[in-house]
């Protein structure tokens, strides 16, 4: 059983295994599953994250009316072909906030880690798959890939953004993707591991801070930003590039952090953009009055 | 380690938009209907930490309902959950309480009906994942993820030894057990997970057992 990125590497890299395989060997130790039985219960999150995908889509709308309809516009000026960034990485992009316009509009979605930052780890593996051409089995490794390693943080740190501010959810999301990006693209066990570290650094200190208490403002956007960190990170790995903090000492500087965070900042609307004048202002419109009396 | 299955990260499928305050919410609701057996028909629900400050915009009130009328995480009805309680006349009450807790996201339901009472207090840890941490006011340590037996006794010697004999006799084999009681002597709480589900059978042979006050199961 692995507790850290380090030896889940050092068992990938010894069996001459992946990622994706160390973490359903490791599952159907732990249940006593067979591991026909954990790829077909993983079968099924994927077809709920396809299936939350194409409804975002076609583009949805939340109750409250904050988020909604934005996957769609991405969609739209992709087609125009006029982007700055990248096709790939704005396709990431719009899967990952269409899957989180459909669990704001309170759809069904599949939780990777987390509600929150559900869009992540599906909005990059539909794109990438457009270039990579995956088979199916290789989309489901994908998704116990981005588990190993999300196993590892809610392990060793937390995966909860009322314990550990948004870096413990988009954070943890994109890391996940990353590492999950580069076993895909045929990248190292320890390029996955240098990945996650990359993408991990650059989401330290986000907070936790939901306009009005709904998982919408910022949290639709910071999967967006979090599908694009994935991707870059993945590439800068493939590229061997190397991160000097190690993966788990990114992961122990997270924890800390999260615990260090007021709790304010850690899902309780009371501070950042839930505390801003439009923040504000939206939550008693929302709710007909201000929730927060402070 | 807190998080045993990569099912516990990729997972669970679930209606949005929290996984803490709305998929875990529900199954905080759901274990706690699970211990109580049968349909309550009154709940007080008090939120704490962050779960008071959000709940309206997670969800998270019409989840736990939802779980205190057996729904699943991903059981649509969970968004009409308020108005299907109020349709089976069960009276609810949500309290928003100041205590700083121990977890950020802790609810205390409380629920009856006219042959009895339960108390229950629970935690949602992230990605879904929760722990039922009070019971009756015994301190206790549950995931509500496997086939448990929670056992009220007298706190006696040789009553965990009998109540372990009656599951080795039946191959029963325990993954976690937890012994808590409020004062030496008194009652005292078994919470026994264990692999499979048990049969009514079981839990009447440990029911017969001496000292043995009352015996509920969490099925999976």
């Amino acid at each position: 059983m692995f507790r850290n990125v380090a030896e889940l590497v050092e068992l990938a890299e010894s069996k001459n295994q992946k990622i994706s395989q160390i973490m359903i060997e490791q599952e159907m130790e732990v249940t006593g599953k067979t591991g026909e039985e954990i790829l077909r219960q993983m079968e099924v999150n994927l077809d709920v994250m396809e299936q939350a995908v194409e409804r975002g889509l076609k583009g949805v709308k939340s109750h409250s009316g904050l988020t909604g309809g934005d996957a769609v516009l991405l969609q739209e000026y992709i087609k125009k072909g006029n982007f700055l960034s990248g096709e790939l990485l704005l396709d990431a992009v719009s899967k990952a906030v269409a899957t989180n316009e459909v669990n704001a509009a309170m759809g069904t979605i599949c939780a990777t880690p987390t509600a929150g930052s559900a869009g992540v780890v599906p909005g990059t593996l539909f794109a990438v798959q457009r270039k990579l051409n995956p088979t199916r089995e290789q989309k489901i490794e994908f998704l116990f890939t981005s588990g190993a390693f999300g196993f590892v943080i809610a392990n060793n740190a937390s995966i909860s953004g009322a314990a550990g501010g948004c870096q413990a959810e988009v954070g943890s999301a994109a890391g996940m993707a990353s590492a999950a990006i580069v076993e895909m693209a045929g990248g190292t066990p320890a390029q996955s591991a240098e990945a996650m570290a990359i993408t991990l650094k650059n989401m330290l200190g986000l907070v936790c801070d939901p306009v009005a208490g709904l998982v919408e403002v910022p949290c639709v956007k910071r999967n967006a930003m979090g599908a694009a960190n994935a991707m870059v990170a993945a590439d800068m790995a493939l590229a061997g590039i190397t991160s000097r903090i190690p993966c788990d000492e990114v992961i122990g500087a997270m924890f800390k952090i999260g615990q260090s965070m007021p709790s304010a900042l850690r899902e309780t609307a009371q501070g950042g953009l839930a505390a801003t004048p439009t923040g504000r202002e939206l939550e008693a419109k929302i709710f007909g009055l201000p929730l927060m009396k402070k | 380690m807190k998080y045993k299955s990569v099912f516990d990260i990729i997972g669970p499928v679930m209606i949005g938009p929290s996984s803490s305050h709305t998929a875990g919410a529900a199954r905080i609701g759901r274990v706690a209907r699970n211990l109580f057996g049968r349909e309550p028909k009154w709940a007080t629900i008090s939120f704490y930490g962050s779960f008071a400050k959000t709940y309206k915009g997670h969800g998270t009130d019409v989840a736990i309902v939802g779980g205190l009328l057996d729904f699943d995480t991903f059981d649509e009805r969970i968004k009409e959950s308020l108005t299907i309680a109020r349709q089976k006349k069960i009276r609810i009450k949500f309290i928003e309480e100041e205590a700083v807790t121990d977890h950020p996201n802790t609810a205390k339901i409380m629920m009856g009906d006219e042959k009895g009472e339960m108390e229950l207090a629970g935690i949602s840890i992230g990605g879904g994942k929760i722990e039922i941490i009070e019971l009756n006011g015994f301190v206790l340590r549950l995931s509500g993820h496997h086939p448990a037996i929670l056992v009220v006794h007298n706190d006696r010697f040789g009553t965990i030894a009998n109540v372990s004999n009656v599951l080795a006799k039946h191959q029963v084999n325990i993954g976690q057990m937890d012994v808590s009681r409020k004062e030496m002597g008194k009652m005292a709480l078994m919470t026994i997970e264990v692999d499979q589900n048990i049969e009514e059978s079981v839990l009447e042979e440990i029911s017969a057992l001496p000292n043995i006050v009352q015996v509920t199961r969490i099925v999976e």
